[in-house]
């Protein structure tokens, strides 16, 4: 613990506050986690909060989940540093939600139950493609993860000012804990009020700061620009598209492909699609896409004021040069503006996004695994539920360990690709199977097999041969050179190749498709009949 | 049979139908029913209500789909390939890039204000009436 009062040498950062105000945010989620949740728990309970929260509450929860770490510090950096490149992002992360509200939201919630392998596998062989849907699903949640553990560390160090690496490790551990805490106690009662609460801070907090931003500039968008602009060594090209990606013919086409994965990602993000569950139906289902697309729609609109207006007020020099590098536009900018207790705020609410978002992945792994994998191909669908259950706290138990493990071993790595490419893989494996599983009566095993594993096989090997793992200035093994494709996302070339893997699949499949089963699927996802709620 | 095994997991009707309050949903692992004789689904998927209600569905979230991919990606192209154009400036520093972008916050706020109003007036009655042509309360 001394590592974590260790005197600061800048006086500006106040550890002490900043670790006060996130010990406040941690006993609270605590205090409603230990209420919510109510001892012995159903599989509803624990997988789907006992689909008991409304389109609202939910919602909220899913930008809750969506907004991690990476877009609230991450974007506003991006925004602060490269200007109108880093807004790219935000724009790319809200229209995805239209793929959910106008395709996959109300459909799955209207066929699935409890996780993503329920609706693939619902005119399918269950076993195989079962197995498929919790493969990718574990992949994306552990890429996802490992990209939020590992930006922990350095946030660890710009807000605590501990830097040594037992320091930082420690802290991690600590958060990791807290994060199993509620994921074992709360189930997804818990998780989903934890979200609820968190999304609800940070989207209060920049709202304020956006207010506050924009009183300084006279409620002027221009202002801003301007002075933003008269900060930057970018000059006017801050404000324009290009400065990081207009380089050359490749990296306009790695944001083209980024840019694609993005979009499509979205849904078919298995911690975002495993939300749609916890309400009772696919109205509620439709609220909460709408509650959650109002709640990004706010944020990155802050988001864009709040990077720019880190360029004007604090200026790229000193964001560069603090030890979260661009991460730290954002509390720097708090810094300033509201002095520490506003900085820690901030800096609580970054800790509490990134244990908010950890705690939503490792709920939606343990599902996967114990729902999918455990009860359905194990057990062969006999399972008892009760151990179904024990199987997904044990999982989740094991994934938050190595989700501390791989934080403190990946901690200060170049890992951020690992965001891009948890989308990518949930567009190229997810997304394609979902969409052809929905609309296409004639996609059959072999199809959903293909499609899922081309997808993902697809993406992760172009991330292998690709520049982030080697051959560049920054890669991840700079010794050897055995990159041969040269975009540093994948999306571009994997999202179409596992739609056509799922139509290869398909038609070379001999497994025919059953009409009987398409029907039930078509029927069941757009009007909610199910067996057993007939009147007669 | 494609389907090798009906589980509980994915045939329990308590929960599915989103019609039961949640608080009875804790009693589902208890009860292993057998599985209730279903709706005869190829008879409702070949109803005119049904098909009237899958076509008013479709009819507005596959163009608008389309759409506002298109649109999105129009203005990733223009980012890329067409800086000049996007760095003109319209009121005082600001430039048609950040009206474009705004213009992307702008219409997915219209698409989703529409496809609710859409849902509401023309899917949600629909879907009652399959429901209750179907037996269903």
């Amino acid at each position: 613990m001394v590592n974590f009062l260790a005197a600061s040498e800048k006086t500006e950062i106040n550890p002490v506050l900043n670790t006060a105000v996130f010990a406040i945010f941690v006993g609270i989620t605590l205090y409603v986690v230990y209420r919510v949740s109510s001892g012995k728990k159903s599989r509803a309970d624990y997988y789907a909060g006992g689909s008991a929260f409304t389109g609202r509450q939910n919602g909220i929860a899913l930008s809750g989940d969506f907004l991690s770490a990476a877009s609230f510090l991450g974007i506003a950096g991006a925004i602060a540093i490269n200007g109108y490149d880093g807004f790219l992002y935000s724009i790319g992360f809200l229209v995805a939600w239209l793929v959910d509200l106008l395709l996959v939201a109300e459909l799955l919630r209207n066929t699935g139950r409890f996780t993503m392998g329920d609706v693939l596998s619902f005119r399918m062989r269950q076993r195989p493609v079962r197995a498929a849907a919790a493969t990718s699903t574990l992949v994306i949640s552990l890429f996802y993860m490992l990209a939020q553990m590992a930006g922990a560390g350095a946030l660890i160090a710009l807000l605590l000012n501990v830097h040594s690496r037992w320091g930082q490790s420690l802290v991690i551990a600590v958060v990791g804990l807290v994060m199993i805490f509620y994921v074992l106690v709360g189930g997804m009662k818990g998780t989903t009020w934890v979200q609820i609460i968190k999304a609800a801070i940070l989207i209060g907090s920049v709202v304020l700061m956006t207010v506050f931003l924009f009183g300084k500039f006279g409620f002027s968008l221009s202002n801003l620009l301007d002075s933003a602009a008269y900060n930057s060594p970018l000059g006017d090209r801050l404000l324009e598209p290009g400065a990081q990606y207009g380089k050359s013919e490749v990296t306009k086409l790695d944001f083209i492909s980024l840019a694609v994965a993005l979009i499509l990602g979205t849904a078919g993000l298995p911690h975002v699609l495993m939300r749609f569950y916890t309400v009772p139906n696919s109205q509620e289902a439709r609220r909460s896409v709408v509650w959650a697309t109002a709640c990004v729609f706010v944020f990155y609109l802050c988001t864009l004021v709040i990077g720019f207006g880190a360029t004007a007020l604090v200026g790229p020099g000193e964001i560069k040069n603090a030890p979260g590098g661009e991460n730290s536009a954002a509390p720097l900018l708090a810094l300033h503006i509201g002095g520490t207790v506003l900085l820690g705020l901030i800096a609580a609410v970054a800790f509490a996004t990134i244990l908010a978002v950890v705690a939503g992945l490792t709920i939606t792994a343990s599902a996967s695994f114990a729902h999918d994998v455990y009860a359905n191909i194990f057990k062969k669908g006999q399972a008892d539920p009760v151990d179904e259950v024990r199987v997904a706290r044990r999982t989740a138990l094991g994934i938050g360990v190595a989700a501390i493990l791989g934080g403190i071993l990946a901690n200060g790595q170049n890992v951020a690709f690992l965001v891009a490419l948890a989308f990518a893989v949930a567009a190229s494996a997810n997304l394609s199977t979902l969409l052809y599983s929905l609309f296409w009566k004639k996609f059959n095993t072999t199809g959903t097999l293909w499609g899922i594993y081309g997808g993902l096989g697809c993406s992760v090997l172009l991330v292998i041969f690709s520049p982030v793992v080697s051959g560049a200035s920054n890669s991840i093994i700079k010794s050897v050179d055995f990159s041969w494709f040269p975009l540093s996302n994948p999306g571009l070339v994997s999202i179409p190749f596992s739609f056509l893997c799922g139509f290869v699949g398909t038609l070379i499949g001999k497994d025919k498709a059953d009409p009987r089963e398409y029907a039930e699927m078509e029927v069941r996802s757009l009007t909610g009949i199910v067996p057993g709620n007939q009147k007669a | 049979m494609q389907r090798v095994e009906q589980t509980s997991a994915t045939r329990n009707p308590a929960e599915e139908t989103g019609q039961m309050p949640a608080l009875f949903s804790s009693g589902d692992d208890a009860s292993e029913q057998p599985r209730p004789t279903g709706p005869d689904y190829l008879a409702i998927q070949r109803s005119p209500e049904f098909r009237e209600l899958r076509g008013r569905f479709r009819r507005f979230a596959f163009p608008m789909t389309v759409l506002f991919i298109a649109w999105y990606l129009v203005y990733v192209l223009l980012a890329a390939y067409a800086p000049a154009f996007m760095s003109i400036r319209v009121i005082g520093s600001v430039n048609v890039a950040i009206i474009m972008g705004i213009l992307q916050f702008v219409s997915t706020a219209a698409i989703t204000i529409a496809y609710l109003r859409y849902a509401k007036r023309r899917v949600d009655p629909q879907v009652e009436q399959v429901r209750h042509q179907a037996g269903v309360q």
